[in-house]
């Protein structure tokens, strides 16, 4: 019941939101504060209590009748790894808030869409009937469309319209494939775990659903070739609706993939896995040569977020235990660093410099040290550099790949070379934003240092991302059983 | 894992870099002034000194040894990920080199950095790469190793940039992070590669540790696993490409001049004692896997010996003093690997100390040379040309003395601690490998040559300069003499230093060849020699021709441009990364058209079915024309139907005479 509550309060305090008029900013943003907070709070609980709670997988199981006459049933629970994305989703919501304290123009209306935003992604973290996913997969994606089309910037429609396509698209796919589910387990039930259970997919059916239902949630992964909404929304989405989109919607279409596509389809996973890999690769290598030129500081972020979904996706066709894990874990792990990078950039920086093409700053490390310092931070955690959560993930999805028997040695050799590419536009890009100078605009007027809401964004979130590389037990320890079904379904299939 | 157990347990190691980890972070967070901060993070490295000493003393007449703690990190795949620490006699003297060496900078450094309003949070920094290269030291685990490796070439990255307001200074650092993480890739693999083959990352693990004899075994019984090396060499190759980019070797080495633009005694500790030894002792930690393969031990010897040599000719030409100290330190690096991979060949398991003991010596003397670098770059007003320095010995007697003492050592001046430690790398070339010990044998020689040259330039003559010439205060100089005396005296306990160096068999490798030794004494003193019979008399001035450059001015060109690798890697490899990027861009922009096409096409069918299909098929075709027939029809019905009796009738009448006439026709 508590996994729920995240549910109940954001949608409930998107309603409650909605309603204040919009003068009364002081008091919008922070009952805003307090919803997502609480949601949070009841995340975190969630871990507490599936720590010591017994070795069921799925627990706080709710299961009520909805639509017998097509057997969708109102049916929540949470294991691990929905319990890893709820601690994130409510971490995002809270810095989102944080990173919008200056907002002015209708915060009603924008934390009201926000949290339906969140209330939908919550909503499929939980849901363990199809159908029911599919409801809240489906609710998270219209109140994209209003932030984008009417707080954002630059192209702002044109990037709206298209991520919302790119998002009805792939929901229209994944939704084929759940038909095709429904129908081929002759079960006649949306029951995720019934499905698992009892499914008995034959291996024509699951090479052929197995795509479509990937390429579904993969588009809203990021993965390449469709991946081109990415960049462009977040470019154009308002800094708490970037965070979101790369912290949390990204990793919608990864849950999906992991826990339909994979869980239910194993066969027909084994069978593509050679190809997921090589996608994977591309989003890596790809996303990442493309952030080495880009001129928008933003759009560098928008391309690194597509290649660092790359090793989700590439944790995910190794199909093995600690390939998965790393999946997992980047996933936790891109959305705590990619959200902040998009906060710095988006808000830090650009409230500051009013631009955010690098050849226009001029001597920012001079001007505005202390932000500089935490975007490197961020910066090295983004890289992957030992002692940061993104280390562990990649160590993991590495170590999953050398042991996948399916892959080419390519697919290895082209992950370094993305790890190279990554750490030097990386670097690259630090050099360019705060070492150089260009003498075209205000030569050396001291920036405002940041405000106490950026500050506490920026820790919080960088504080995640160093506990959890210091000490990845903290999440490894409920993932662990979370994947092992997954696992269990795989190793029958390999059979 | 237990910190506070002194007694049975080695966990305490743990301490060494925790005390400078526990300043960095008071540093960090709290922003002491720049005396406080030094005083702090001395103290802490105070601390971490006594643990070394401690760790040192231990291993003094327990070579064989190996103590390990290890402790469960985290657990993948129900595999239990540990790391650990070790205390053999590598790292007992390693720790005892890099922290009393540290020490002594530390205290340098806060006579140095005094003036700097910054000073707090570079002795943050030199904290920070203190905590990852004691790390590195202790490691048990090849992963820790690379993490705290890499926590290195971060503390490298920002010091090199500290003086980030000059660009040359950013871009420095950019490059040497850039550059030795692509050897941190081949490190990466090569760890990746170990766990694969063994399921372990430690080290040493009772017995199944990958360094372990039994492992070693297990490991080279699997041959040509990867270009014709065995299992064991092709993770030693890979690990050495990690080295190689850290110790600037062929053809990584053009970070590490760059790198001079960080503060001077950076570039003592990390760019010339510690940080760039990291690579060798990489080598030295998993030597037994370089000794299961030949090839591997050969690809070190060569790569190293290149380096010696490529290095050496380059630092004749410079004149920056930091940058001929650069190139020489990266001369000496290449010397240590022909060191252990010669040693190695010739000796097997006693070779990896003589790559050590010359780490050892070196970073005495290099870190001696470099401190007494920047005593002489601030007493000349900060000018770092030796064209425009001379005359400086009068002037500066103490730091002189000391960097002469620095000088003879480096070129293995006869009894000084680099004439023992360099002596053994040549003999055991001579053993290994005629050609590689020749090529030594010239790298030597000309070291000794431009040290020489550059003590002309500096000492000799009258100040060519602008400033006035001091000597620095007593701070600074105290850990000038130190160094000094270290760098004259270390030789004569190379017997001992070999004995505690040869963990691995105990084999003494203390041997005689008086070839080798003539021609040693040969290459310092005709180095020296040949040095001032060129430059002792010759005009060193700013617009002066140099002496040989006059002699050979097109080679020299070539020197003076450090041999074109930069410019070649310029017009290769960044070409190439750059035109990679603009195709993948170029991809990037075909995937945008080919969205827009077919959202066109899509809306074109629209169009298609909207006006085509919808408007005239359907609509106006099927569905008006329907629609109208229907009409049409009823018009004609409603005609008929119009309810009028008489109407119908008349119909029926005329129906009735209609089939009247049909019955008439068809009865006849």
């Amino acid at each position: 019941m508590i996994a729920f509550l995240t549910v109940i309060i954001s949608f409930l305090g998107a309603a409650v939101i909605g309603f204040i008029p919009a003068k009364n900013n002081k008091l919008i943003r922070n009952l805003a504060l307090l919803v997502a907070v609480s949601s949070f709070g009841a995340a975190v609980a969630c871990y507490f209590q599936y720590l010591n709670a017994g070795s069921a997988v799925f627990q706080q199981v709710i299961d009520l009748a909805w639509i017998p006459a097509i057997g969708a049933k109102f049916k929540i629970g949470v294991d691990g790894l929905s319990i890893s994305l709820l601690i994130l989703t409510g971490l995002i919501a809270i810095c989102g808030v944080l990173f919008s304290w200056e907002l002015n123009d209708r915060p009603n209306q924008f934390y009201a869409y926000y949290f339906a935003l969140i209330g939908g992604v919550f909503g499929v973290f939980l849901s363990l009937d199809l159908f029911l996913l599919f409801v809240f997969y489906e609710i998270a994606i219209v109140p994209k469309y209003f932030i984008i089309a009417i707080w954002g910037s630059g192209k702002k429609t044109y990037a709206a319209m298209k991520l919302v396509l790119y998002s009805f698209v792939g929901s229209a796919v994944a939704l084929l494939g759940l038909i095709a589910l429904y129908f081929g387990s002759g079960l006649n039930t949306f029951d995720l775990l019934e499905l698992m259970a009892n499914g008995d997919f034959s291996t024509q059916f699951q090479v052929v659903v197995f795509p479509i239902l990937f390429i579904g949630f993969g588009i809203l992964a990021g993965m390449w070739p469709f991946h081109t909404w990415a960049p462009t929304g977040h470019v154009a989405a308002p800094t708490a609706a970037s965070m979101l989109l790369a912290g949390v919607v990204m990793k919608l279409g990864a849950y999906g993939c992991l826990r339909v596509a994979i869980g239910l389809l194993p066969e027909g996973a084994i069978h593509w896995a050679p190809i997921v890999g090589w996608i994977a690769v591309i989003n890596i290598v790809y996303g990442a040569l493309i952030a080495l030129v880009q001129k928008d500081f933003k759009y560098v972020i928008g391309y690194s977020s597509v290649s660092h979904m790359g090793f989700v996706l590439l944790g995910l066709a190794t199909l093995n235990e600690v390939g998965l894990m790393g999946a997992s874990l980047q996933m936790f792990s891109h959305g705590i660093i990619g959200a902040l990078l998009f906060a710095i950039v988006g808000t830090v920086i650009y409230s500051r410099t009013h631009t955010r093409q690098l050849d226009q700053f001029h001597n920012l490390m001079q001007r505005m040290p202390g932000i500089c310092w935490v975007f490197i931070l961020a910066g090295l955690a983004s890289m992957g550099l030992p002692g940061f959560s993104g280390f562990v993930s990649e160590l993991h999805v590495l170590i999953g790949t050398w042991h996948q028997g399916q892959f080419s040695i390519w697919i290895i050799i082209l992950t370094g070379f993305g790890i190279l590419a990554t750490f030097t536009y990386t670097l690259v890009k630090i050099h360019e934003a705060f070492f150089r100078s260009s003498p075209a605009n205000n030569p050396n007027e001291v920036y405002a240092p940041m405000t106490v809401a950026e500050r506490a964004g920026c820790g919080i979130l960088l504080l995640f991302a160093v506990a959890i590389g210091i000490y990845p037990n903290l999440l490894t320890v409920i993932l662990e059983p979370s994947l092992a079904p997954i696992l269990e379904a795989l190793a029958t299939a390999a059979k | 894992m237990n910190l506070f157990d002194f007694s049975d347990s080695v966990g305490w190691l743990m301490w060494i870099p925790i005390c400078p980890l526990i300043a960095g972070v008071v540093l960090a967070l709290l922003k002491p002034s720049g005396k406080v901060s030094a005083m702090v993070a001395i103290a802490a490295l105070t601390v971490s000194l006594g643990f070394s000493l401690k760790a040192f003393a231990g291993t003094w007449g327990h070579e064989a040894h190996t103590l390990t703690h290890n402790f469960t990190w985290i657990q993948i795949a129900g595999v239990n990920l540990e790391f650990g620490v070790v205390l053999n006699s590598l790292t007992g003297s390693m720790l005892a080199m890099v922290s009393f060496i540290g020490l002594l900078i530390f205290i340098y450094s806060a006579s140095y950095m005094s003036q700097d309003e910054r000073m707090g949070r570079f002795f943050c920094y030199l904290s920070i790469f203190m905590v990852g290269m004691l790390g590195l030291v202790v490691a048990n685990s090849v992963l820790m190793l690379f993490m705290f490796w890499e926590i290195v070439g971060l503390a490298s990255y920002l010091l090199i940039g500290f003086w980030f307001h000059k660009p040359s200074a950013a871009a420095a650092a950019k490059k040497a992070f850039i550059t030795t993480r692509i050897g941190d890739l081949g490190f990466l693999i090569g760890l990746l590669w170990a766990f694969k083959a063994t399921g372990t990352f430690l080290f040493f693990d009772g017995g199944v540790g990958i360094l372990e004899s039994s492992t070693i075994a297990a490991l080279a019984s699997n041959t040509n696993v990867l270009w014709g090396l065995n299992g064991a060499g092709v993770i030693a190759v890979f690990l050495f490409i990690g080295a190689v980019g850290k110790s600037g070797q062929l053809p990584l080495h053009v970070w590490l001049p760059d790198a001079m633009e960080g503060p001077t005694p950076v570039s003592a500790l990390i760019h010339a004692a510690t940080m760039v030894a990291a690579g060798v002792f990489l080598v030295a930690r998993a030597f037994p896997l370089f000794l299961a393969d030949t090839a591997a031990l050969e690809i070190v010897i060569w790569i190293g010996g290149l380096t010696a040599l490529f290095a050496a000719l380059i630092a004749i030409a410079q004149y920056d003093i930091k940058r001929i100290l650069a190139y020489s330190t990266v001369s000496q690096l290449g010397l240590m690997m022909v060191g252990l991979g010669a040693g190695g060949l010739a000796i097997q398991d006693g070779g990896v100390s003589i790559g050590m003991f010359h780490l050892l010596t070196h970073a005495f003397f290099k870190a001696l040379l470099f401190l007494g670098a920047g005593s002489i770059i601030h007493g000349c007003g900060d000018e770092q040309d030796i064209r425009l320095m001379g005359g400086v010995f009068s002037k500066m007697k103490i730091s002189s003395l000391a960097y002469l003492a620095g000088t003879i050592a480096l070129c293995a001046f006869p009894f000084t601690s680099g004439y023992f430690s360099k002596d053994q790398i040549l003999l055991s070339a001579w053993e290994a490998n005629k050609t590689v010990f020749w090529i030594s044998a010239f790298a030597s020689l000309l070291t000794a040559f431009y040290m020489t040259r550059q003590c002309c330039y500096v000492f000799l003559g009258k100040y060519r300069g602008e400033g006035h010439v001091h000597e620095s205060p007593p701070l600074m100089t105290v850990p000038l003499v130190i160094l000094a005396v270290f760098a004259l005296l270390l030789g004569y306990v190379s017997e001992h230093f070999y004995h505690v160096l040869d963990y691995l068999s105990g084999v003494h490798v203390h041997q005689h060849n008086s070839t080798v030794v003539i021609i040693s004494w040969i290459i310092a003193l005709g180095g020296i020699s040949l040095g001032l019979l060129v430059y002792a008399r010759a005009k060193m001035g700013i617009d002066d021709v140099d002496p040989v450059k006059r002699l050979m001015t097109t080679p020299y060109g070539w020197l003076e441009n450090r041999l074109y690798a930069d410019e070649l890697y310029q017009l290769t490899a960044f070409k190439l990364w750059g035109a990679l990027a603009k195709a993948i861009s170029a991809i990037e922009g075909l995937i945008y058209i080919m969205v827009v096409v077919a959202t066109a096409i899509v809306s074109m069918i629209g169009q298609f079915f909207s006006g085509t299909i919808d408007k005239k098929l359907i609509d106006q075709v099927s569905f008006d024309g329907t629609c109208k027939r229907i009409y049409e029809s009823s018009q004609i019905n409603a005609f008929i139907q119009n309810g009028f009796l008489q109407g119908y009738l008349r119909i029926v009448t005329a129906g009735a005479v209609v089939i009247g006439i049909l019955f008439l026709l068809l009865a006849r």
